[in-house]
């Protein structure tokens, strides 16, 4: 009996090692281990053994049982293996269609996002942001900014105004917002304007519509040279941070003395030649970009919001203008102001 | 303003190249905007000639064959085709090879035969003048072969400067001497005004004529000189090269001498013949209204009671400070001259100048404001020249109507005032320098200064803080100036909360898969109209412009529906598939802004509000799809319950709950509209957009929504959220479906739920609507899954049971709803 068990065992063994599938291996399951089969029959009639060889062959049965069982668990599980392997080799996607498109992302608009950078840049320089009316009263545009009616430097700016009212404008510069500002909080005061602005004139360089940032800062000691640090924090924020700023006198009636602020170029690194040896076509060989405006804010501009504690002898600070338009254009190579307003998607696109 | 170069050496020499001057003055205040050369590019080339015969051309009725000595011992044969050449003048010679203003080389040519050596110029062809009739006769004591260059200036350089208004004095040439004196340190000859001349006429220029200021506000100084024996005729070469250089064409000797005049001192002048003014009388005042004068340039133009006229005791002869007229101007018979310096008033100058439209060389500089001291220098220059250039005799006298003149004005200067402002500290041995050669007149006292304000910069500098400019300037600001922030102190840099929101929100659209407009805030007028807006509707009557650029953009928006439809348009025009556009932006109403709820709402800061209301406005629209077709499944449709979808999750991400409920705009399809509201305060509408709307825009079915940004981010909660204990005691989740008649709201359905699952029902949201044959006629079934949770304990299916029959109960009483099993 005991050898019977023992070629079972080696038969099953074999056959197990032989099984090609996972189907044929059940079979082997079946006819070894099953209900009908041998091994299992000699341990079911096991009792019906002379009793000093039924410890024998109940041993050497179920030692030979448990061999097959793992026999079968091992070779079950690498057949598994081999089979979805076999299955999985067959099942195969055309990789190069196109990926399903998630749900479309949309797009910033580049003036919006460059307003945003500039924003951010003076917030970390302390500032607060506000808001002003882009239809506004003469006083908040000119009077109030030093420019009194009759003045000539009402015409450096060509102004829409609004039919309906004489007094009433669309407003050429976000400064009134300076005068806005100043009646509503005492110094000192760190504030940046951006919005809409609207000038009588339209090309390439000129929109009748356009953004632009204020900034005034009012304080005891502020200087020009306060001014100075701080546009060079910024044009390094917007343009790099190995960019250079240089002032240049000029005339503002809100602002005296009043400066034009460039920014040395980024593509050339100032040089005004590419490394060809060409003319650096972004500052046209000059090294510099007039980037904006700026000054010291006019004491008869304090004059006129004295009262809400601005007193000239004892409070002093600068503002300046910058167009964000002019900001995107040089960052990013559009040449023409008016199609940021086109809103053309082929465009819009282009800017994430 | 021209400047040639030639000219300002003559008063200032900066001993440097007009490209290094012009960086100087770029530097110091003064824009260049560029070089420009007049006359040929190089001086090589061109000679003094004399010609010694002039034979006709064998070949050609209107050449001359001429012989010229050029200086070099031979003679050349020059072919020229001026009437006046003839033998015995002096002439201006280009040889073979000069190169021609513009560049072009000049070559030996055969020229009908007979070869030519060279050219004799004419004026224009040297930039002198425009005169190409005749050739260039030169003084005869020139020596052949002299070059041309030591005859008149040639390749001249020219700095196009660009005045700033507050620099009136830069507008005559001596003030950018002045100026170039004091940026570079070069030294400042003499004021060409500072000599008269010797009056050597007969009589008193009283008794040849007079005048009546009527107005002496508008007119506060007129001066007039008369001459006499004047020998009217061509203005010397050397005037009119620097006419021409300067851009002024040469007229006449009288007339080229006002003009040169203006040029250098920033005073206009008007030279009148003396004998067509009746009497000898000027009579200086207002127009009447409706009065009528005809120009120099023959325009006519009607007047206004503010326009100051210039008149002869028959009829007005010029329009003060702008234009003269024809009826007394100088003509080659005038043999006696009234010449006019006058001083006006500023304000009406350019007000007048604008309001004809009507701009000269006087009133660009009148306009400015001009001080009366200026008349009497251009005086000195002018009667000068009359002498010189015209053998003029001038009679002895000046008309001086004048009020008193502005007192001098003298300003302190402190030192700690100027490093106070500017952060750099500038010695004042520099300021007294500085200012000196400025032209100021300069006292110290002590660490301060006196300065006292010549009369070029009476209207300019008139504070402390303008000399600080000037010494700030001059000093060198790119070079000295050092590089410092503000004292941080106790500020905080940060956005306010509705700022930070309304980034949100566009960030939200954004990446909802729309993209961001920005749009000219202008309309035309009929939009309202394309939008079928009822005329009488607020957004039907948008501000209008005075002064458009166009009849299209002559109206503000009412809306941001219109903006949004014409980039719709035009992006779906190009063949866009799938638009999905939104915008942030205000809109403008004729009405007045509210008192409260800050500038989203239109309520700016300052003391004045602001004219109309403008509120800011969160608008959207799509075309086409919201999500592309692709291979596996079709396009997702941008219809109306796509855009609500956009609309929720932008209010989800502000955390916000937005009201929908049926209403009504003229512009959206009047089944598909919804009236949009937080807090139940209305907030804007959504809806598909009318086809009639579509159809004026020639767009496909769109839908759009426009918010109010002020109530929808002040009520939101973003960044204000609590924590809720959720984990501890779970939710119990129910599924119904309730029959309803179909015209019930499916809000109603749900608000009914809300109410009747009291504080255990958490949420309920609607997932399916069915309508089918076995519901039988007008009835629908809404499927809503209810969240039910306690915060204090695991609810018992039979709690849940017992809401959910509360919930059944309701709907059967409330809105006839059963169950649907």
């Amino acid at each position: 009996m005991i050898s019977r068990i023992a070629e079972i065992r080696s038969e099953a063994a074999a056959a197990i090692a032989a099984a090609g599938s996972s189907e044929e291996l059940e079979g082997l399951r079946v006819r070894y281990l099953g209900r009908k089969a041998e091994l299992p029959g000699v341990l079911r009639k096991i009792s019906e053994l002379p009793p000093e060889e039924r410890g024998k062959v109940g041993g050497a049965a179920n030692r030979a049982r448990k061999e097959l069982e793992e026999l079968l668990g091992a070779r079950a599980e690498s057949l598994d293996a081999s089979e979805l392997d076999s299955k999985l080799a067959g099942d195969r996607l055309d990789v190069t269609l196109p990926g399903a498109p998630p749900h479309p992302v949309g797009h910033a608009h580049l003036v919006a996002r460059t307003q945003r950078t500039i924003e951010d840049a003076m917030v970390g320089m302390g500032y607060t942001v506000a808001e002003g009316p882009e239809i506004e009263h003469d006083y908040y545009n000119f009077t109030a900014l030093n420019h009194p009616p009759g003045h000539p430097a009402r015409q450096l700016q060509d102004t829409f105004y609004v039919q309906s009212h004489p007094e009433v404008l669309l407003r050429t510069h976000t400064s009134p917002m300076q005068v806005r500002a100043m009646e509503t909080q005492p110094p000192p005061i760190f504030v940046v304007v951006p919005g809409k602005v609207y000038r009588r004139d339209s090309d390439a360089t000129h929109s009748p519509m356009f953004h632009q940032m204020e900034a005034l800062a009012i304080a005891e000691g502020i200087t020009l040279a306060d001014l100075k640090g701080t546009l060079l924090t910024l044009a390094r924020a917007l343009f790099g941070e190995t960019r250079e700023v240089r002032l240049r006198p000029h005339y503002f009636p809100f602002t005296e003395p009043s400066v034009e602020v460039d920014v040395s170029c980024f593509q050339c690194e100032g040089t005004g030649a590419l490394p060809d040896g060409s003319r650096c076509n972004i500052c046209k060989g000059q090294g510099w970009i007039e980037i904006l405006g700026a000054g010291m804010v006019d004491p008869n501009v304090l004059g006129f919001v004295e009262q809400y504690g601005y007193d000239a002898e004892r409070v002093q600070g600068f503002a300046y203008g910058l167009g964000i338009e002019r900001v995107a254009m040089l960052r990013h190579g559009v040449p023409d102001l008016r199609r940021f307003f086109d809103n053309d998607l082929r465009m819009l696109e282009q800017f994430a | 303003m021209r400047v040639p170069y030639s000219w300002l050496r003559e008063y200032c020499d900066p001993g440097m190249t007009p490209a290094e001057l012009a960086d100087r003055l770029v530097m110091t205040g003064t824009e260049v905007e560029r070089i420009d050369v007049v006359g040929p590019p190089r001086p090589e080339g061109f000679v003094v000639g004399k010609v010694e015969a002039a034979e006709q051309h064998p070949d050609a009725d209107r050449l001359r064959v001429c012989s010229v000595d050029v200086g070099d011992g031979a003679t050349r044969t020059i072919v020229c085709g001026a009437p006046n050449v003839a033998a015995g003048q002096t002439v201006a010679v280009a040889l073979p090879g000069a190169r021609m203003p513009g560049g072009e080389k000049l070559r030996k040519a055969k020229l009908r035969g007979v070869a030519s050596e060279g050219m004799i110029l004419a004026a224009d062809e040297l930039e002198v003048g425009e005169d190409h009739e005749g050739t260039l006769v030169l003084d005869d004591a020139l020596l052949a072969g002299t070059p041309l260059t030591a005859v008149i200036p040639l390749a001249e350089p020219v700095l196009e400067i660009e005045v700033t208004p507050n620099r009136s004095d830069c507008f005559g040439l001596f003030g950018v001497a002045r100026e170039v004196h004091a940026v570079t340190g070069a030294a400042l000859g003499p004021e060409p005004w500072a000599e008269d001349v010797v009056a050597v006429g007969a009589g008193e220029v009283g008794e040849l004529a007079s005048v009546t200021v009527e107005v002496p506000e508008l007119c506060p100084r007129f001066t007039a000189r008369a001459f006499v024996e004047v020998e009217l005729g061509p203005s010397p070469l050397w005037l009119q090269q620097r006419l021409s250089a300067a851009g002024q064409r040469p007229i006449n000797n009288v007339v080229d001498i006002t003009n040169y005049v203006m040029l250098l001192t920033a005073q206009p002048l008007h030279a009148y013949d003396l004998d067509r003014i009746p009497g000898g009388e000027l009579i200086v005042r207002a127009a009447t209204a409706g009065e009528k004068v005809t120009t120099l340039d023959g325009a006519e133009h009607t007047l206004d009671a503010e326009t100051v006229l210039i008149c002869d005791r028959e009829q007005p002869t010029g329009i003060a400070g702008i234009m003269g007229g024809q009826v007394s101007e100088v003509s080659p018979e005038t043999t006696r001259v009234l010449l006019e310096a006058a001083n006006w008033n500023g304000t009406n100058i350019l007000r007048t100048s604008r309001l004809l439209g009507l701009r000269s060389e006087a009133s660009a500089r009148f306009e400015k404001q001009l001080h009366p001291e200026l008349a009497m220098r251009a005086q000195r220059i002018a009667s000068r020249l009359l002498v010189e250039l015209c053998d003029a005799k001038l009679v002895p006298g000046t008309i001086d109507v004048a009020a008193s003149p502005p007192p001098a004005i003298t300003l302190p200067l402190r030192a700690a005032r100027v490093r106070g402002l500017l952060g750099m500290e500038i010695a004042q041995e520099d300021q007294i320098a500085y200012l000196e050669r400025l032209g100021f007149g300069v006292a110290v006292e002590g660490d301060d200064l006196a300065v006292t304000v010549p009369p070029d910069r009476h209207h300019d500098v008139t504070r402390e803080v303008d000399l600080i400019e000037e010494v700030a300037r001059v000093h060198g600001l790119d070079e000295h100036l050092p590089t410092t922030l503000p004292a941080v102190g106790e500020r905080v840099g940060r956005l306010s909360r509705p700022q930070r929101l309304r980034r949100r929100a566009e960030d939200s659209l954004r990446d909802l898969g729309f993209d961001q407009i920005v749009s000219w805030s202008f309309t035309d007028p009929g939009e309202a109209e394309r939008l079928r807006i009822p005329a009488d509707d607020l957004r039907a009557k948008p501000v209008r412009l005075a002064n458009p650029l166009s009849e299209e953009q002559s109206a503000m928006r009412t809306t941001l529906l219109g903006s949004l439809l014409d980039s719709a348009a035009r992006n779906a025009a190009r063949g866009a598939q799938r638009v999905a556009l939104y915008e942030l932006g205000s809109v403008y109403l004729e009405e007045p802004p509210p008192a409260a709820g800050g500038p989203l709402a239109g309520d700016f800061p300052g003391e004045r509000a602001a004219p109309v209301r403008e509120p800011l406005r969160i608008g959207a629209i799509a075309l086409g799809s919201l999500a592309p077709a692709s291979w596996r499944g079709a396009a997702v449709p941008a219809d109306f319950f796509a855009l609500k979808g956009v609309a929720e999750a932008l209010a989800g991400q502000l955390r916000v709950e937005l009201g929908f409920a049926p209403g009504e705009q003229p512009f959206l399809h009047p089944g598909r509209t919804a009236a949009v509201s937080v807090g139940g305060a209305a907030a804007g509408w959504l809806g598909e957009v009318h086809p009639l709307v579509c159809r004026a825009w020639d767009v496909p079915a769109a839908v759009a929504f426009e918010l109010e940004a002020a109530p929808l981010l002040a009520a939101s909660t973003a960044g204000e959220e609590g924590y809720e204990d959720v984990t501890t005691f779970p939710a119990a989740l129910r599924d119904i479906a309730v029959v309803v008649a179909e015209e019930v709201p499916a809000e109603r359905v749900r608000a009914t739920v809300l109410a009747a699952g009291g504080e255990l029902l958490r949420s309920a949201r609607v997932f399916d609507l069915y309508e089918g044959e076995q519901l039988g006629e007008g009835r629908k079934s809404l499927a809503l899954g209810l969240e039910l949770r306690a915060p204090d304990r695991t609810l018992t299916d039979d709690e849940v049971d017992g809401v959910r029959d509360a919930i059944v109960a309701a709907l059967g009483a409330e809105l006839g709803g059963q169950l649907r099993e």
